[in-house]
């Protein structure tokens, strides 16, 4: 199976904050990997440096074999080829949910309006959202804005999805439909990265979980292994604040 | 399908419908007391009859009306080319302040020296400088007195608007921006497309509020010459002794900026309404 992502030793400091240190991540076609670790253990800014978001300080990002790091890169190209997804949604509050998913499309790509629309519309149909096409997004409800966030991503029909914490800003009940949806993605062979505090939810979905410490991937193995039998005490103590926390 | 309110719902019903009747009627009440009051005062004072004669003379206003309606005709048409000038202008500099990059240090570097210095210029001084000493140059191709004072509104405003625009769009959150550029949107298209539509949304009442105060600034011209509604109205306070002509002038300005602030105000109430709604979510 081809490499779609490959991130070799990338640092990222924030002034004298080492955030990434030297860590280096490889994700197969279709493979579904999770970052857990800590609070402030660079999650988040690893999703963003491999989307561009943020200028990395050393290291270089790959995808499908292609450094997209390089100097003379135009990052506006090579997001568009990278889906990501929020925890806070961030969907455009002055557009409809409809405006929202063909913004890049009808922009960016060029596709003509109608059929931007018939795609969104289609995609909205599958995670049940296509009466809600025409609101705002404030007239829905999180686990919908979320879901309509997902859709925004996936209608560029990117190669990677990259998911930051997509539940945590949800009420439980709110959590299972994206869940679902996340599942049904990997169904079809979506290749995703997903930060995430949910460890059953890591569980059931990934095909490898990272342990992210100190910058670096710690530990990384099927969620058997890693959430099961942690080889590493770092690992063992997280997943043992977690249990106590009541979230695993 | 017909839901039948409970006694609760009525008690309640009828109690907002009484209390709503009381505040009109109280709300008529105070108004007729104080307006009696007004009247009578004014109209007791022992100046009323000659105030009255040369501040209120219906003659007088029949007579000037015409000359200060051409007047507020050349206002009206100066209004619109200058707070559309203004707009475009503040708006251009405003997304010039916003570039980052060492290649646009000069280019910011100029917009912060205009909105710096232009802000602080009396409006006045500037019409001096370019009503009289431009057309002193005696350069060919010089524009009239009406351009160059309109010119002098379009820079003086155009600073303040910039601002405004700059404010609303450091208000957008930064994450829409990289929403927008995690779409593959280009910085212009992020702009364009999600930052700026909100940032205008925002700050539209500000803006209008402007074009209010434009409104009264727009007849500063008539320094340079030109007649507008105002000085219309003097000429014909010269040739009378007669103050009748101002009232009419100030009645139409007053008349004119109406329409303007009421869509100023249920611009402002629509945004609150909209925030509130939003930040229920
Ligand atoms: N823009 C920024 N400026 C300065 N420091 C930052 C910035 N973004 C992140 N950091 C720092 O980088 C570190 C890693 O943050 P990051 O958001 O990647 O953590 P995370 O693993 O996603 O945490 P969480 O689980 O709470 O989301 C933190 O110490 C944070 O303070
Ligand atoms: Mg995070």
């Amino acid at each position: 199976m081809s490499v779609v992502l490959s991130c070799r030793e990338l640092r990222k400091t924030f002034g004298p904050n080492l955030v990434l240190d030297d860590l280096s991540l490889d994700v197969a076609e279709h493979e579904v990997v999770t970052l857990i670790g800590a609070s402030g253990s660079g999650k988040s800014t690893l999703l963003r440096c491999v989307n561009l978001l943020e200028d990395i300080d050393d290291g270089s990002v790959w995808l499908d074999g292609e450094h997209i790091t390089g100097p003379r890169v135009n990052p506006d190209l090579v997001r568009q080829r990278i889906g990501i997804v929020f925890q806070s949604f961030n969907l455009f509050p002055h557009m409809t949910v409809l405006d929202n998913i063909t913004l890049a499309p009808v922009r960016v790509h060029r596709t003509p309006a109608k059929e931007a629309a018939a795609r969104a519309l289609e995609l909205l149909a599958r995670v049940g959202l296509e009466a809600k096409a025409r609101e705002y997004p404030d007239r829905l409800s999180g686990g919908q804005q979320q879901r309509v966030a997902i859709v925004r991503a996936l209608v560029n029909q990117p190669r990677l999805l990259l998911l930051d914490e997509v539940t945590s800003a949800l009420d439980p009940e709110l959590v299972g439909e994206v869940l679902t949806m996340i599942r049904d993605l990997k169904g079809e062979g979506m290749t995703m990265v997903i930060a995430t505090h949910e460890m059953g939810f890591a569980r059931q979905v990934s095909d490898r979980v990272c342990f992210l410490h100190a910058g670096r991937v710690l530990e990384s193995g099927p969620p058997s292994q890693v959430l099961g039998e942690p080889a590493e005490p770092r690992t063992r103590q997280f997943l043992q604040r977690i249990i106590e926390a009541g979230r695993l | 399908m017909t839901h039948t309110p409970s006694k609760y719902q009525l008690e309640r019903v009828a109690y907002r419908r009484s209390r709503a009747i009381r505040s009109a009627f109280v709300a008529a009440l105070s108004t007729l007391v104080l307006g009696t009051l007004l009247v009578v005062a004014i109209t007791g004072a022992p100046g009323w009859q000659r105030v009255k004669e040369t501040f209120f003379s219906a003659a007088a206003a029949r007579s000037s009306l015409p000359s200060i309606l051409d007047g507020l005709l050349l206002n009206l048409r100066l209004l619109v080319f200058c707070a559309a000038g203004a707009l475009v202008l503040g708006l251009l500099i405003a997304l010039l302040k916003t570039l980052r990059g060492a290649l646009f240090f000069p280019v910011r570097m100029l917009a912060n020296a205009y909105t710096y210095g232009f802000r602080g210029v009396p409006l006045i001084i500037l019409l001096y400088v370019l009503c009289f000493g431009v057309p002193g140059l005696r350069l060919s191709g010089t524009p009239s007195v009406l351009v160059l004072g309109g010119a002098a509104i379009v820079l003086t405003y155009g600073a303040f608007l910039a601002e405004v625009f700059r404010a609303g769009i450091e208000s957008v959150h930064p994450s829409q921006r990289a929403a927008a550029r995690s779409l593959g949107l280009t910085y212009w298209q992020a702009m364009r497309h999600v930052v700026l539509p909100q940032a205008v949304r925002r700050v539209a009442p500000p803006l209008l509020n402007d074009m209010v105060s434009m409104q009264k600034d727009v007849g500063l011209v008539s320094i340079g010459g030109v007649i507008d509604a105002v000085r219309a109205a003097q000429i014909e306070v010269a040739q009378t002794y007669n103050y009748t002509p101002y009232i009419v002038a100030g009645v139409l300005f007053v008349l004119l900026a109406v329409p303007v602030i009421a869509i100023t105000d249920w611009v402002t109430l629509r945004a609150a309404r909209r925030q509130s709604a939003g930040s229920t979510t």
